[in-house]
């Protein structure tokens, strides 16, 4: 329980990268080895009803090993930093290969030679904020939350988590990268009711610094979304402009960029696979990922290879500029990696964004729903992992929120539907907030206002 | 995995500052997969995890601490973690007899994979990525995988419980793509059980690729779905998903206890139609969501949930139950030792009726016909849920007809529930599921006959 034990000092990566050059020693001529060797604590304390629920204390650890030999492919991981147990994943690792098939543009990332920008993702305050402190917040985020609005009937769950942790990246072509980084966070999931109906709410902050974590955000967040929607209804089935605040305007420009992967083109599963320096979008939208900006919780100095992060042009006035490439995708396609390799020790690396950034436009939420008709002001998207299929582009996922009449908000609805295509979505695009903020997961995101989706309900 | 002595040592050290339980849950756990894409073996993959999770309970509160370090310095050092969490005031030493545990395997595994030269698995990969692609040129893109794992734990507590556990799966999934003038459209199949290799005695990879690769093709011919409410027939085996959503979570005795679930104070009500008997159920030999105990040791139990649309009992694990003074249903699950257990489903499934899916179908005059589905997700405090359907055609004057694209469904739970108006007599267990809830993902199994839902879902599509 004592967090400062396990405070890494300065250097103290030194054991973990000895480790990982113990691996690479056993490297033979032929052969490529990348091992990525990581640890990290957290904890998380959940409280309920003002008393701790559960304090859950943990240290995790691990390793995954890649190498390539002739051509040919194999991983191994394991959840331990032993060194016998890391020598054994190692022969896994080989004896996997084997079975691989080559493939000359298998390889590991090559150096090259793009600056790491400088991060600032570590914080001793996170390290060393006593445990009794950690559950005074939570149950005082827990108290804020039901002495705040009379509708409120009990909440879920009230978290408090923070984690701390590094890894390293070595390998036989010369990447050497250590990360460290340490962050908190607090939930609540509040239950609201007025007579036999419940609505749920959930509110959020994170940061670096435990005392800085925002409880009136979280709270007012929290109890907003659960109230809002009481005495909700089925709306009528039309056509209809939809307004997304920032956080769901991300998530819908999270699954744009995974059909930019370089790894979904090189394999013929990206819709916009053949449409560089098209105008796949409104005109209005430019997209970065981003991992440099200093500003986003989620900023990194390296990618999941070892490779600097760097800023990549996605979409520009809606016109596709580039996707998105690890170092085996960009060698495929005869580009270079744009450091977008992206993994835990379990996995070999992906192709991923890491921090996307949305170009703002001009006009503020107010101004956005003052300028709407008839429209829909989504509060909560559900089944965008069941309903939105980003080869074909099919997009349908369930939705709730506020119907927007004549320039204001108004009645709740529930249970309905919303489709389109992502292909059409992008280009149904009729406005881009000038809201831009950096959301909680570390994105830098805006409202969008789309015209034209299928809303089905009664 | 860990000798009696020890364990005895540190449950003594998790109840040493006072407890009202105290438990060990140690895992052991090996994988390996094999990858098939763009048309050769792109990746072979093997994990290793061991470890213990250590869980103290005092009063209302637990301590949780985990550990890979499975020496007994390791484990009480855990353990003295787990209870200092717990924050116990009292004191004193207790050492706990053991007993075993008795729990019937629900099967025998006859190969197991691990002893399976790796090669074997590859080449039903390289057969899988054949045979889809034979289907017709239209197949552009095709990626398939293989994976199994051995995961063994077992679970000593402070009522005197020690069982052991050794569950083996092995799993087979194929997606396909299919272009055409219209764009691309996928298809996929899986297929997994607790078994060993002996899964491909039972199941030809041919005919997965096949289902796969059709599925693609056919929706490159497929109309947008409709939008609104309509009637929605469901065939068998994979509608199983809607039942998981509409009401699986919400009969999860945790979420009841927090007043989150539409389900809440309602048993002996009526909830369903009568048509509908709702069992969850660890016990099935072979299905992809049982085992012999759970993962707090209690033996895997069938529960009947919902008996002629009357709600019967929630599903519970082992720390709601003792606050309710009743025992645990064999529902106390967890994704692996660094997580704390929670009431979560095994194999939930709809026992059949007696109509035939032909009279089902015939009787319906207009409607959509859902084969296949995909995933879901549900907000159990309001009952609204969605599910995916991945292969859907509309029913117009009683027949099957045109294929449609995919899209979500969105109804109410327990609306749902009371417009099943038929049941067929056609029961099958559906594919392989991974059932996510907090954050922890376990492997869960569903099945259902054709069913009939003559209101309440609406079909998310864009065609008026």
């Amino acid at each position: 329980m004592t967090a400062t034990a396990s405070k890494p000092q300065p250097g103290q990566s030194d054991d973990l990268v000895a480790l990982a050059h113990s691996i690479l020693d056993q490297a033979e001529t032929a052969e490529q080895v990348e091992v990525l060797v990581s640890r990290a604590t957290s904890t998380t304390v959940k409280v309920y009803e003002g008393h701790v629920e559960s304090l859950t204390s943990a240290d995790s650890s691990g390793a995954g090993i890649r190498v390539i030999r002739d051509g040919r492919l194999g991983f191994a991981h394991c959840g331990s930093l032993d060194p016998n147990v890391l020598l054994e994943t190692l022969r896994e690792a080989r004896d996997n290969l084997e079975f691989g098939e080559p493939d000359e543009f298998n390889g590991l990332a090559v150096p090259d030679g793009v600056a790491v920008v400088a991060q600032d993702s570590w914080s001793d305050s996170v390290v060393e904020f006593p445990v009794e402190k950690k559950i005074a917040l939570a149950l005082e985020l827990e108290r804020r939350v039901l002495a705040a609005d009379s509708r409120i009937a009990g909440i879920r769950s009230t978290a408090y988590g923070d984690a701390w942790g590094e890894s390293v990246i070595l390998s036989t072509a010369g990447i050497e990268a250590v990360d460290r980084g340490a962050s908190c966070s607090i939930s609540t999931q509040p239950l609201s009711r007025v007579g036999e109906e419940t609505q749920t709410g959930f509110g959020y902050d994170s940061g670096r610094v435990p005392e800085l974590l925002d409880l009136d955000h979280a709270t007012a967040e929290a109890v907003d979304r659960a109230t809002r929607l009481l005495g909700a209804v089925k709306p009528p089935s039309a056509r209809m402009t939809i307004l997304l605040e920032p956080r769901l305007a991300i998530s819908l420009m999270g699954i744009v960029s995974s059909m930019l992967s370089g790894d979904s083109v090189i394999k013929g599963r990206s819709p916009f696979g053949e449409r560089l320096n098209e105008q796949i979008a409104s005109p209005l939208i430019s997209l970065t990922d981003d991992p440099t900006r200093s500003e986003s919780i989620a900023a990194e100095e390296v990618d999941g290879e070892g490779l600097a992060c760097r800023s990549n042009l996605l979409i520009s006035d809606g016109v596709l500029q580039g996707f998105l490439q690890d170092s085996y995708s960009g060698r495929r396609s005869g580009l270079a990696s744009t450091g977008s390799a992206v993994r835990g020790t379990r996995s070999l690396p992906g192709v991923g964004s890491q921090l996307l950034v949305m170009q703002p436009g001009t006009r503020s939420f107010d101004e956005l729903v003052s300028s709407i008709d008839l429209g829909l002001y989504v509060n909560s998207f559900s089944g965008m992992h069941s309903g939105v299929n980003p080869i074909s582009g099919d997009f349908s996922v369930g939705a709730d929120g506020l119907m927007i009449r004549n320039g204001s908000l108004a009645e709740p609805v529930r249970e309905l539907t919303l489709a389109s295509t992502l292909q059409r979505l992008l280009l149904d695009i009729s406005e881009v907030g000038g809201d831009f903020e950096w959301l909680r997961s570390g994105d830098g995101a805006c409202s969008l206002v789309i015209q034209d989706v299928s809303l089905s309900g009664a | 995995m860990l000798e009696e002595p020890t364990i005895q040592r540190v449950l003594a050290a998790a109840a040493s500052r006072g407890a009202d339980f105290a438990e060990i849950f140690a895992e052991e756990k090996r994988s390996s997969s094999a990858l098939l894409d763009d048309g050769r073996i792109e990746e072979l993959t093997s994990g290793r995890d061991r470890g213990a999770g250590i869980r103290v309970v005092v009063g209302e509160s637990t301590g949780f601490a985990h550990t890979s370090d499975l020496s007994e310095a390791g484990l009480i050092a855990a353990a003295e973690t787990a209870a200092a969490a717990a924050r116990g005031t009292g004191g004193g030493t207790t050492i706990v007899d053991l007993d075993r545990v008795n729990a019937k395997r629900p099967n025998l595994v006859r190969i197991m994979p691990g002893d399976v030269p790796k090669a074997k698995k590859v080449e039903l990969l390289l057969t899988a990525n054949e045979m889809a692609r034979a289907e017709g040129a239209a197949i552009t893109q095709v990626s398939a995988r293989y994976a199994d794992s051995h995961r063994r734990i077992l679970v000593a507590n402070t009522d005197g419980i020690l069982g052991t556990d050794d569950q083996v799966k092995t799993l087979f999934s194929i997606s396909a793509v299919a272009s055409g003038d219209t764009g691309m459209q996928t298809g996929r199949e899986s297929i997994g059980r607790t078994v060993g290799f002996e899964l491909f005695d039972s199941y030809e990879v041919a005919d997965l690729a096949r289902t796969a690769a059709q599925r693609a093709i056919t929706k490159l011919a497929a109309r947008p779905a409709p939008s609104g409410e309509m009637t929605v027939v469901i065939g068998p085996g994979g509608g199983g998903v809607m039942f998981h959503e509409a009401c699986g979570h919400g009969l999860e005795a945790d979420l009841v206890g927090k007043g989150a679930s539409v389900f809440a104070g309602r048993l002996g009500e009526q909830v369903a139609s009568s048509l509908v008997t709702l069992v969850d159920d660890g016990t099935m030999g072979g299905e992809w969501g049982c085992f012999a105990i759970d993962d707090e040791g209690r033996p895997a139990q069938r529960n009947v949930l919902i008996q002629d649309g009357i709600l019967v009992d929630y599903m519970w694990d082992g720390l709601r139950a003792r606050a309710e003074g009743r025992a645990s249903s064999g529902n106390g699950r967890r994704q692996s030792y660094q997580h704390l257990p929670m009431v979560r489903m095994t194999n939930t499934y709809l026992l059949g009726g007696t109509s035939t899916p032909e009279e089902i179908l015939s009787d319906t005059e207009s409607g959509v016909y859902i084969s296949h589905l995909g995933g879901g997700q549900v907000n159990t405090a309001t009952g609204d849920f969605v599910f995916g359907m991945t292969e859907a055609y509309l029913i117009e004057g009683g027949q099957i007809t045109e294929p449609l694209r995919e899209g979500n469904l969105i109804g109410n739970g327990p609306a749902v529930l009371t417009a099943i108006d038929a049941v067929g007599n056609d029961f099958a267990m559906g594919g392989p599921g991974t059932c996510g809830k907090d954050g922890q993902g376990v492997p869960v199994g569903d099945g259902v006959p054709t069913l009939r839902v003559a209101t309440g879902l609406t079909i998310g599509g864009t065609a008026a």
